[in-house]
């Protein structure tokens, strides 16, 4: 178990797995992608009180949870690179800072849009949930700028591992701000008590929605993680013989 | 110990802590995190004088009432025990309307009225067509007990 694990781990066998990922993560998520957007815009209908201004729930909703999962995913790559000392885990945080703080921006952003209308503001300061949102975004920038400050790879990602494990805790407030304090936002939608409060035709595309961003951030995540890996072990004899191949480094 | 056990050991333990602290943190600035303050509180006297602090509440049904020819317009906030009058002047979010949740941001007037210098609508977490909404009132209409006006559980400070 332990050796499969590590050999599945082992940077040159890695590089060509997620090559044959990529494809099979890329191909559903933008075609759940595309069924999402148009059940959403078209087939779903409009909410008895927003009108077709809920439809941003769409995009909002899949950013946010990412924003989320994309940090765990960091942490836990942090974790296991700190603990097993596995090179590959550490990558997994570095590829994976600049994809959770699009996503973190993008949630930020259309929930920015969407409340300007419905609530009255685009931004409201002392409200727990949009706090700890923004609190997220500048984690990531604050992992990505200490990672970027320290040359030496290895204390890089220690540094930023530490950092990373640190914040997770941000993720803990973000989702129950709902929960445990007064908020603006408002409280959950897909698992609160009794099944998700929202009718089936707004529901599917949503789930597809979710889904389908999930999918390809791994397709994203995957491709980053190739070139980061292949940035790592530059100077083995591996990558060499891939570049020195005709074809091969591709 | 094992080295790798080792680095388990601090990893977890340094997880732990850093929960710990936080968990405290939050714990001693529970009330600066709450977004708005509810009716009963405010009824109850339990509200800042000496600054401007946000309440939340439900819109009471039938309680809107705007003055001809200006934006002024007073209103009935409530948390479904206490109810609040609140005053305010200016533009209404879209969500604004009566029996939807709000937020308002001011102070409380001598008079026990609050006067609100900015309403923020708050949109609850059920999503419908406008169909199933409609049918959905049916239903609830006759079982809805009427609010109480300041109702036996209010406490009044």
């Amino acid at each position: 178990m332990w050796k499969f694990f590590h050999q599945w781990a082992s940077p040159p066998h890695f590089y060509r797995l997620a090559k044959v990922l990529i494809p099979w993560l890329a191909v559903p998520g933008l075609l759940l992608i595309a069924y999402g957007t148009y059940a959403g815009l078209f087939l779903a209908s409009p909410d008895y009180q927003q009108g077709d201004a809920f439809r941003i729930i769409y995009v909002h909703v899949p950013s946010a949870y990412l924003s989320m999962m994309a940090y765990v995913f960091m942490a836990v790559g942090g974790g296991i690179g700190l603990i097993w000392r596995l090179k590959l885990a550490h990558a997994v945080g570095a590829a994976a800072a600049p994809l959770g703080a699009a996503f973190t921006f993008l949630a930020l952003l259309t929930g920015s849009i969407w409340g300007r209308p419905m609530w009255g503001t685009w931004w409201e300061w002392g409200d727990p949930r949009l706090t700890s949102e923004l609190i997220l975004l500048f984690l990531y920038f604050g992992y990505m700028a200490l990672r970027s400050s320290i040359d030496d790879t290895a204390k890089a990602d220690k540094a930023s591992a530490v950092l990373a494990l640190v914040g997770v805790i941000n993720v803990v407030i973000v989702h129950f701000s709902v929960v445990w304090w007064s908020s603006l936002h408002q409280g959950q939608t897909l698992f609160k008590k009794g099944g998700p409060g929202m009718d089936a035709d707004m529901l599917y595309p949503l789930l597809a929605m979710i889904l389908g961003f999930t999918f390809v951030f791994g397709a994203l995540l995957a491709r980053r993680l190739r070139t980061e890996v292949l940035y790592r072990e530059r100077r083995t004899r591996w990558v060499r013989e891939l570049v020195l191949t005709p074809g091969g480094g591709r | 110990m094992k080295p790798r056990q080792q680095r388990m050991l601090a990893v977890g333990l340094a997880a732990f802590g850093v929960a710990i602290a936080a968990a405290l943190t939050l714990r001693a600035f529970d009330e600066n995190m709450m977004f708005f303050i509810d009716i009963s509180d405010v009824v109850a006297g339990e509200y800042p004088t000496e600054r401007t602090f946000r309440i939340g509440g439900l819109v009471v049904d039938g309680s809107v009432h705007r003055e001809e020819g200006s934006l002024d317009m007073t209103f009935r906030v409530t948390d479904m025990r206490c109810d609040l009058a609140v005053s305010y002047s200016g533009v209404l979010p879209d969500l604004f309307r009566e029996g939807q949740g709000v937020v308002a941001h001011g102070r409380m007037a001598p008079d026990n009225v609050f006067v609100a210098d900015k309403i923020l609508a708050k949109h609850d977490e059920n999503y419908m067509a406008p169909e199933v909404a409609e049918s959905l009132a049916k239903h609830v209409e006759g079982k809805m007990t009427p609010l109480q006006e300041g109702g036996a559980e209010c406490n009044q400070g």
